[in-house]
């Protein structure tokens, strides 16, 4: 079992050259950007304050069983994410990982299809079928969330060579996390879109952890900017809790991967002050170590600043904060209102149907007694409804899962989730084979 | 209709997909000056130039992933993997991406993008370079799978591949690029789905998959002639989807079957249609459903240890007269 890192150990440090290493954002002596006009200020607040209401009503969700699965949260986290996508034109193309609530709302996903995608109902914005990890806005050019750590590198590489093909100026900003630079995919990645001149900018979220091992930990070079130029990708850094600074560092790398088809890395250096996800009991870290980093928090940060420049008033940020809290009880209520998804869908959008490829396939479901023709979506109402049923009845019979059944009964206040019932009454039934 | 080899079909059609759609391009390992390590797309990059010939570092996640994004953004990729063991190392981005997008985004996004490799055994490349694994991909929910045994079937059901807007495995076999075969001319697209009848027989139906319908033809041949067993031989052609009726229609009638593949024996193709026929056709059966796959083994280097390895025609002729056994 590992132990906990001493605080030594984590210290944050200049290296021999002088750069900043490890953990602190502020050794690195960013300067100082003046505040942009007060609409825009005010909209990067809001913006902020958006997903920090979002994300922590997101894990009291989470809490009440509303929520399955894995949850990612960004808190803390927020000025990278705000500062970066404020710098996007609205045709560039934003991807991310898995933890990547923040990156659909900033983008402009509406707090409520995000809310409604973690509740797994029909209108969240992958349609229920992605969950957490795997957002997905097109019409935002938001290209997803990723569950594996580094596979979205290649497709930002994709991506970009798609606008870099048909001569677009649209540029890819692919999002990833300090783990990611230890993956093979991370150097292929970066030699590619070097190589060929691709439009795609790189933003590797350093929160100081790949899920419980800290940075000096699993990165032999802990200041991640350097990791890219090798391959041909010049790194700078920002200071990921200054949404000023991350959007300055952004822009100008947007822009050189704009205009000179130079793709770019930018190391925005952050933390994350809740786990790595909400199964997470944080025994890797310090509390002290949290609080530190707390105290740099990026929103309380920004608004203090805006106070003292006469932007907006305290009062003005508590206004904008009860509408942020006001937005997000909304998203809760739309998602709680949205339908689950109908069983009868269980088997679309599996494939694009066409005369000469994909127009029917065999499936078999192991726990149904019958062999089924998969048919083409408009007409696969009936079996898929069999297969699924046939499936709800077969999970409802499992052990393994009867604890958590009754516990998020229990915290529904007895309206139990409607799906687990009738599964039950089939198994009662005797469906369950 | 002119005679021409297997891989002149694949280069035919990728010359007439590329001609036809500004969006499709082709991408891997030594496909631009190397001319591609089989000579698939000899000829491609002086014809359509760097932008649309894209010789690629040997990253083959990467390579596939790229694909994928482009796919996603709208263009119509092709991503050639040198050897179908190459490919095992973009298996995070052919499953998790590649057949998973279309899904787990609700439908908003499409990948219409094509994987190319060959695979198979017989010419001593030993344990890295020579598997054959259309059943892993068969496995794989989102993924079309595609295993031309013919130029003609090369050629069109590849034009499908790249025109079709789903991800497709399309699996060339190292022993075919060189065999020839007639090529209809002006020829379209072909259907998947559509098992091809090589031969009618009335006795035993032998299912040959990618190269092995070849050999099932041949010990088809063998059966007639010195053992009076008139057999049909199906070449499903594509494995997703599948053309289950045809196998289904000829195990009814024959009332035997015996699939034939290169692949590994567990969890395989045959394992598979095995299980789907006594489903579906369980009441016609004679005989139990036979299979006659790869040694269970990686594949060996030294010539007759790697000739033991893979089915060939007499493997095939013993296991469809075991169907007469005992009757």
């Amino acid at each position: 079992m590992a132990s906990k890192a001493t605080a030594s150990q984590k210290k944050p440090s200049k290296g021999d050259d002088g750069r900043a290493v490890g953990a602190d954002a502020s050794a690195l002596d960013r300067p100082r950007h003046s505040l942009p006009d007060a609409e825009t200020c005010t909209a990067v607040h809001e913006k902020m304050l958006v997903i920090r209401r979002f994300e922590e009503r997101a894990g009291e969700m989470y809490a009440k069983a509303k929520i399955g699965g894995f949850l990612h949260l960004c808190i803390g986290e927020e000025a990278t994410v705000v500062g970066a996508t404020q710098a996007l034109r609205a045709g560039d193309y934003l991807m991310s990982t898995y933890r990547e609530h923040g990156q659909a709302i900033a983008r402009g996903t509406p707090p409520k299809e995000v809310m409604a995608e973690l509740f797994g109902r029909s209108g969240g914005c992958s349609g229920g079928r992605g969950g957490s990890m795997h957002l997905f806005d097109w019409e935002r050019r938001f290209l997803g969330g990723y569950g594996i750590v580094g596979a979205n590198l290649p497709l930002a590489v994709g991506v970009a060579l798609a606008s870099d093909y048909t001569a677009s100026d649209d540029v890819t900003l692919c999002m990833s996390g300090d783990g990611a630079t230890n993956q093979g995919t991370f150097g292929e990645a970066m030699n590619l879109a070097a190589l060929w001149s691709l439009p795609v900018v790189f933003l590797i979220i350093n929160n100081q952890f790949g899920m419980g091992t800290a940075l000096e930990r699993h990165s032999a070079e802990t200041d991640l900017s350097r990791k890219s130029s090798g391959f041909g990708v010049p790194g700078s850094r920002c200071d990921g809790m200054d949404v000023l600074d991350v959007h300055a560092v952004v822009s100008e790398a947007l822009e050189k991967a704009r205009r000179n088809r130079e793709p770019q890395l930018i190391e925005a250096v952050t933390y994350r002050f809740r786990g790595h996800s909400m199964a997470d009991p944080e025994e890797y870290r310090e509390k002290e170590e949290v609080e530190e980093w707390r105290e740099r928090d990026p929103i309380a940060s920004f608004g203090r600043r805006l106070a003292e420049e006469d932007v907006l008033s305290e009062e003005r940020q508590a206004e904008l904060d009860d509408e942020a809290v006001k937005l997000i009880d909304e998203a809760v209520e739309f998602a709680d209102d949205s339908p689950l998804p109908d069983l009868d869908s269980l088997y679309d959008d599996l494939y694009v149907y066409s005369e000469n490829g994909a127009n029917a396939w065999w499936t078999v479901d192991e726990r149904s007694p019958e062999t089924h023709r998969g048919e083409a979506e408009r007409d696969s109402g009936d079996v898929a409804h069999e297969l699924a049923e046939a499936g709800a009845a077969y999970a409802g019979a499992g052990a393994g899962d009867a604890k958590a059944r009754k516990r998020r009964r229990k915290q529904d206040g007895g309206e139990a989730a409607e799906g687990e019932q009738a599964a039950a009454d089939r198994e009662d039934e005797g469906g369950g084979d | 209709m002119p005679a021409m080899r297997y891989r002149e079909a694949l280069n035919q059609a990728l010359r007439e997909e590329m001609e036809a759609d500004e969006r499709v391009f082709i991408m891997g390992e030594d496909i631009g000056v190397f001319q591609g390590a089989f000579k698939v797309t000899e000829g491609l990059l002086e014809e359509f130039g760097e932008k649309r010939v894209r010789d690629t570092p040997i990253s083959e996640n990467t390579i596939v992933g790229a694909g994928v994004g482009a796919a996603m953004a709208g263009l119509r990729p092709i991503v050639e993997i040198m050897t179908i063991n190459f490919a095992l190392l973009a298996m995070d981005q052919i499953i998790n991406c590649a057949a998973s997008i279309h899904y787990m985004f609700g439908g908003q996004v499409r990948v219409p993008l094509v994987i190319r490799m060959p695979q198979g055994a017989g010419h001593q490349l030993g344990p890295t370079h020579s598997h054959s694994f259309e059943a892993l991909y068969l496995h794989v929910p989102g993924l079309l799978v595609a295993v031309p045994t013919t130029a003609a079937d090369a050629k069109g059901l590849l034009k499908t591949a790249i025109q079709d807007e789903n991800p497709v495995i399309f699996i060339e076999h190292e022993s075919l690029y060189g065999q020839r075969g007639e090529v209809p001319e002006n020829g379209g697209p072909l259907r998947f789905g559509e098992a091809a009848i090589r031969r009618e027989g009335d006795d035993v139906t032998l299912v040959g998959i990618s190269r092995m319908a070849l050999t099932a033809e041949k010990a088809a041949e063998t059966l007639a002639s010195e053992h009076e067993v008139e057999a049909e031989v199906i070449d499903p052609r594509t494995l997703r989807p599948l053309d289950l009726d045809t196998i289904l229609a000829s195990v009814e009638k024959t009332n035997r079957a015996v699939i034939v593949e290169e692949g590994w024996p567990h969890g395989g193709v045959g394992a598979n249609l095995a299980a789907l026929i006594q489903e579906q056709a369980f009441d016609h059966l004679d005989a139990p459903v036979a299979r006659v796959t790869g040694a269970d083994v990686p594949m060996p280097y030294s010539k007759p240890l790697e000739q033991a390895a893979f089915p060939h025609d007499e493997h095939v002729v013993s296991a469809a007269l075991a169907t007469f056994r005992d009757l």
